[in-house]
């Protein structure tokens, strides 16, 4: 379709012409700018809702809503094209087989060994053997081999070396979709760990001996303590309601050992709605700061990240400091259980706080576990009650976490943003289906590629250029504030306003970082040709490959000096990773946009001046008609300096 | 008067100190005329606390048995508590810190027996003279002059005794123009754009009041500043509703008809109390350390500290653009021309001028454009945020466009040669210091004070090596463009350097520093490494040559 305008959401002034191409896989827009002709690719499985808005005059607006956060206003001139691409949308963006996820078609140019190598690259075998199990304490369990005891679970699951298959089977049955306790974190230190598993199916009085001994079992497997903290993620209230369908919570009568305790993180309905005000606020148009902060506070966001975190931390500190193991239940115990697991995990062993460690951390907590991927993200097209920003809340716990202790991970916010666009964008295989059972049915792994692998080579781009491995912050425990003022009111932008460049600091002191680290190494390597062919020089005071070793030596000067230009330059060209991504062109945004709010600002500011005031007072309006970018009046060597500008700012 | 004779106690023993997350240390309090000093009695002598009493913003006591407790509260937010036993050792001192902290006679204050245990090298006082600025100006432009009319801060007690007006106005016409100003202050030049020429300059309120009075001087002047043909935008801090109350007081704003060729545009700056009460709103809210997420943002909604700061951005940027963007020249003013105004010029510069993103040039701007502008910093500087004692002229006006500052700062972090801690350090001095500059609340008052003469310069000290080095950015590069900061919400954030700098532990923000240090450092020393070996294989190779030809 041709002639669709694409709007700016901060100004409706700032729209752009182009031409909207749909494809299998895509949404396409291209600018009809005849030198960058600027493209936007929204793959569909990105799309989470399609608004059709009363036709104006100039045509029929489109709102297209993305779950990475993007938000994107088409016009489009014909009612009726308008229609047929809000039809076809409606369709392509709710599949309803695996098969029509892009991850079938999706292919990188890679060989099937190169594939196969990819999915290698996160073992969790090997992280067990890396936490120190199996050991005296804890074994693989064989009993779900088939799935045949819980088809959410992984078919190797470590438990007590005490629990045997009966005890297990039993107290499977004892629990919610027979999630039955099993090791997600071991410490070696000290013998703690982390189990987690559903709810019990208690009721008001049932009891289950099966289950009283798994839980004893998982006492013993740590013979420095003796107790247990059973650990509960769900609000009281909700687990006590849970009692009069059978479900519940464990009686510290009924159980020897344990301490049961409450920590109340709200369920994915609440949690769905909470983001879902919290957009809201992110779309006002020039909002006050009030307008903001109430907005920010009245949709509880961050009041629930907080409470994911501090049941992490409780958890953490039981572990580390009181050397007690916990057993963490929620209801299903695959999505509460899943973040306060992962963050605990977290805060616990620095080996999570690097690259590869998360990824690992990733797969074992949400993937191997059964976080149903499919139903919180939506994938497929299903229940809408159904989706949830289960796995959003523990990125952004990890990027709270980030800012408190800037040189305590190996990787960068990127990282965490590209995580989070591929769990929703269905390019990889890695985050397919519901639980295991399914993905090994589909074949996930000989059918599509891998995201770690993907990350894992451009892994330069994704590094915290603060991490230090010795650093003092990644030996051990992390000991977060949990006062709200230290840390959690932070609104992350980078996330939530992510498509918005012009909200966010115009240069980073990452990139910066990187780009000097980059030099850093190069001037390393010449510091070593330099030093060898001096040794060189010096030993053969005549020697005959001086013609040779004098190329070799303006080459390598060409390569320092461009990358010393660069640098001085703009911090900013590094950024320029994102081509992999369907977003908007990094350069547009910048300062223009930050002219346009304030001719906004000062015109809403100024109305009332102008009926309350007999003065003929039109100079704001001349202000906001003239292109903001100075046109004609400016001398020309100065639409020069301008146009640097705008790349300066970019990014 | 003699200090000694309000030290009834002036040394108390088994004083236990409590600070947020550092554990209490038993050690001797002493006061002296200036300072309250606690030590430890360890042999390392590693706990020492040395707290001038003009940093004490409030000191409450309280007694459990002979238990006495004092909990001083200092003007840059700090919250200590000492425990002294013996309840007469206790009222004793309370008193004394009561009395020294609020002593009335400026000339008793520490500056005036600071004496520098440092070479100065650079008298501090004279390292920024309006004369030097002038000379930059003329080598721009020869349509400015600079005028002595005010030498002996007869025209305008607010003013420097040389202001820069434009070339064409004489003195007798400034004299006239003066008379038409809200506290004589007439308009002068604040700002030259030197990449087109545009202006900004800063006055007060005209004196228009109702009867709608105007000053055909006033107008020459203005209209002065304009070329040919051109218009000129004159912003006004106040909204238009205060504006028009204005008027009644006698005040007001240039009306449309007698200046037809400039554009007025309202802006709502708060002023005084109500900016006092935001930043004491917002303390209240960083010091409490209930865990409830709801309470917190709501606290920092309603204490509207965030609002300030985006609507004195927002104006700057709308000043800096009609400079650089719309090619006019601008006229700022609130009322008195002393506070709102000061704070938009200021900004507008950091925005527009790479100079004033460099150390030296930040403080020519604080000199040029609060000092010698006449800001009250005694007035507006004399009580923070836990002051009990009631309200006069206090107002964090100055901490607020340090805020903005750092706002900047965090949104272009390679672009300032300083760091934030250049500019807490400036909070500080400006509440409370062992330095002269921010005493005074005009240069006219700070002659009577013969402070150039009397005190240190702040900038003497600081910008030696020694402290220099604490301020720089490590990862500063020059960046020769304007910089448009964003104000959207989203954008703006606390800043947690001042307001939570005593709540939250700062060991893991400080590494992080010096990790990007490290890393600057390191890349510094192989650059000059691989530049030497360069050099030096360079000659060998041009010696053999020779060699060779030979």
């Amino acid at each position: 379709v041709e002639n669709v305008r694409l709007l700016d959401r901060l100004s409706s002034r700032k729209a752009v012409l182009g031409t909207l191409y749909l494809t299998a896989t895509h949404v396409i827009f291209v600018e009809n700018g005849s030198e960058t002709r600027k493209e936007t690719w929204v793959l569909h499985s990105q799309i989470s809702s399609i608004e059709k808005q009363a036709t104006t005059a100039t045509g029929c607006p489109l709102l297209i809503r993305c779950k990475n956060f993007q938000v994107i206003q088409l016009v489009i001139p014909q009612e009726r094209d308008c229609h047929d691409i809000y039809i076809s949308l409606i369709r392509l963006t709710r599949p309803v087989k695996y098969e029509e996820l892009y991850c079938f078609s999706f292919n990188p140019k890679l060989d099937k060994e190169e594939r196969e190598q990819g999915w290698k690259l996160v073992d969790l075998n090997e992280e067990y053997n890396r936490m120190g199990v199996p050991n005296n304490y804890w074994q693989i369990c064989d009993v779900n081999r088939d799935y045949g005891v819980c088809d959410s679970y992984p078919t190797e699951v470590y438990v007590p070396k005490s629990a045997t298959a009966h005890i297990i089977v039993g107290s499977s049955k004892f629990r919610s979709r027979r999630r039955f306790p099993a090791l997600s974190y071991y410490c070696k230190d000290n013998n703690a760990s982390i189990c987690r598993s559903s709810q019990p199916l208690s009721g008001f009085s049932a009891r289950c001996l099966e289950d009283e001994q798994m839980l004893q079992a998982i006492r013993k497997a740590n013979p420095g303590s003796d107790f247990i903290y059973v650990v509960d993620t769900r609000p009281k209230l909700n687990a006590m309601a849970n009692r009069a369908a059978g479900k519940g919570y464990e009686n510290e009568d009924n159980y020897s050992n344990i301490k049961f305790q409450f920590i109340g993180i709200e369920n994915i309905h609440v949690m769905r709605n909470s983001l879902q005000k919290m957009l809201e606020v992110c779309e006002l148009k020039s909002p006050s700061m009030s307008d903001f902060l109430w907005g920010l506070e009245n949709s509880g966001w961050l009041k629930h990240i907080k409470a994911i975190m501090d049941a992490g931390i409780f958890i953490a500190k039981a572990v580390a400091e009181e050397g007690v193991s916990v057993l963490v239940h929620c209801s299903d115990g695959w999505d509460r259980t899943a973040q306060v697991c992962s963050v605990a995990s977290l805060l616990l062993d620095p080996y999570y706080r690097t690259m590869k460690g998360f990824m690992v951390l990733i797969e074992k907590d949400w993937v191997s576990f059964g976080h149903k991927f499919n139903h919180r993200y939506g994938n497929l097209d299903g229940d809408p009650k159904e989706i949830s920003p289960v796995i959003d809340q523990f990125i952004e716990c990890v990027w709270q976490l980030m800012e408190q202790f800037p040189c305590a991970f190996e990787f960068n916010e990127r990282f965490l943003i590209h995580v989070q666009h591929h769990i929703y964008s269905c390019q990889f295989g890695n985050f397919l289906c519901n639980s295991q059972k399914e993905r090994r049915e589909l074949k996930i792994q000989e059918r599509t590629y891998s995201l770690w692998a993907h990350l894992w080579k451009n892994r330069a781009d994704y590094l915290n250029p603060l991490y230090r491995s010795d650093h003092s912050q990644n030996q051990g425990t992390l000991h977060p504030q949990i006062a709200p003022c230290n840390f959690l009111y932070k609104f992350w932008s980078g996330m939530y306003n992510r498509f918005e460049k012009g909200l966010h600091p115009r240069q980073s002191v990452t990139d910066y970082l990187m780009a000097v680290k980059e030099e850093t190494q190069q001037l390393e390597e010449e510091l070593e040709v330099l030093g060898e062919r001096l040794a060189n020089l010096q030993k053969s005071q005549l020697g005959d490959n001086k013609v040779k070793s004098k190329q070799q030596d303006r080459s390598k000067q060409l390569r320092l000096s461009t990358s010393n230009n660069s640098l001085a330059n703009t911090p900013q060209e590094y950024s320029n990773d994102l081509k992999s991504f369907p977003s908007r062109s990094p350069s547009q945004g910048d300062e223009e946009d930050s002219a346009l709010i304030l001719t906004q600002d000062n015109l809403k500011s100024s109305d009332p001046d102008l009926s309350a005031n007999s003065d003929q007072e039109s100079g704001v309006e001349d202000l906001s008609c003239r292109s903001p970018s100075g046109g004609g009046c400016l001398p020309s060597e100065d639409s020069g300096k301008d146009s640097d500008e705008a790349v300066f700012l970019a990014g | 008067m003699e200090f000694a004779e309000l030290i009834k106690t002036p040394r108390a023993d088994n004083v236990v100190l409590h600070r947020p997350f550092h554990a209490a240390v038993e050690g001797t309090l002493c006061l002296t005329g200036h300072h309250l000093i606690f030590s430890s009695r360890r042999h390392d002598n590693a706990e020492e606390l040395w707290l001038l009493h003009s940093n004490i913003d409030s000191c409450e006591k309280r007694f459990v048995g002979s238990l006495g407790t004092i909990v001083i509260k200092c003007k840059d937010l700090r919250i200590i508590q000492l425990d002294i036993p013996g309840m007469e050792e206790c009222l004793n001192i309370a008193s004394s810190i009561e009395v020294l902290s609020t002593l009335d006679s400026v000339t008793l204050l520490y500056p005036f027996f600071y004496r520098p245990m440092f070479e100065v090298l650079e008298d501090g006082w004279r390292s920024f003279l309006p004369d030097q600025e002038f000379e930059l100006l003329s080598s721009a432009t020869d349509e400015w002059r600079l005028s002595c009319i005010n030498k002996e801060f007869s025209v305008c007690p607010s003013y420097p005794p040389v202001v820069i007006v434009p070339k064409c106005i004489t003195d007798e016409e400034l004299r006239k123009v003066a008379t038409f100003r809200h506290g004589s202050r007439f308009p002068v030049l604040s700002y030259y754009h030197r990449k087109n020429g545009m202006i900004m300059m800063r006055s007060s309120q005209p004196l228009t009041g109702t009867n709608g009075r105007r000053c055909k001087e006033d107008e020459k002047l203005i209209n002065a500043s304009l070329r040919p043909g051109k218009r000129g935008y004159i912003i006004d801090t106040r909204s238009l509703n205060v504006a028009q109350q204005a008027r009644a007081k006698g005040g007001g704003f240039e009306q449309e008809v007698h200046y037809p060729q400039w554009r007025r545009i309202h802006k709502g700056i708060e002023r005084f109390n109500i900016l006092q009460e935001s930043l004491i709103k917002l303390v209240e809210a960083c010091n409490d350390q209930s865990h409830n997420m709801d309470r917190w943002l709501s606290k920092l909604e309603a204490s509207n500290w965030l609002t300030h700061v985006k609507e004195i951005l927002t104006t700057a940027c709308l000043a800096a653009q009609c400079i650089d963007r719309e090619g006019a020249s601008v006229l700022v003013h609130g009322t008195e021309g002393t506070d709102s105004t000061l704070q938009v010029t200021s900004l507008a510069q950091i925005i527009l001028d790479p100079r004033c993103r460099t150390i030296r040039g930040f403080e020519s701007l604080v000199v040029r454009e609060w000092l010698q502008a006449g800001h009250p910093f005694q007035q507006r500087c004399a009580q923070s945020a836990y002051s009990n004692s009631k309200q006069k002229w206090e107002a964090p006006v100055f901490l607020l466009f340090l805020d903005c500052v750092w706002q900047i700062l965090r949104q272009f972090p390679c672009s300032f040669e300083f760091n934030e801690q250049f500019l807490i350090m400036l909070f500080e001095h400006a509440y409370a210091s062992q330095f002269g500059t921010f005493l005074g609340n005009n240069e006219s008052e700070r002659a009577k004070l013969k402070l150039p003469q009397k005190t240190m310069s702040l900038w003497s000290w600081v910008n030696r090596k020694e402290e220099l080095s604490k301020f720089q950015n490590p990862i500063y590069e020059a960046n020769s463009l304007v910089i448009w900061p964003a104000v959207a919400p989203q954008s703006l954030q606390l800043w947690a350097g001042v307001f939570l700098r005593w709540n939250r532990p700062s060991q893991y923000l400080e590494e992080a520093q010096e990790e990007m240090v490290k890393i600057i450092k390191y890349n510094k020393e192989l650059q000059d490494k691989v530049k030497v070996l360069r050099r030096h294989l360079a000659e060998m190779e041009a010696a053999e040559r020779a060699q060779g030809n030979l």
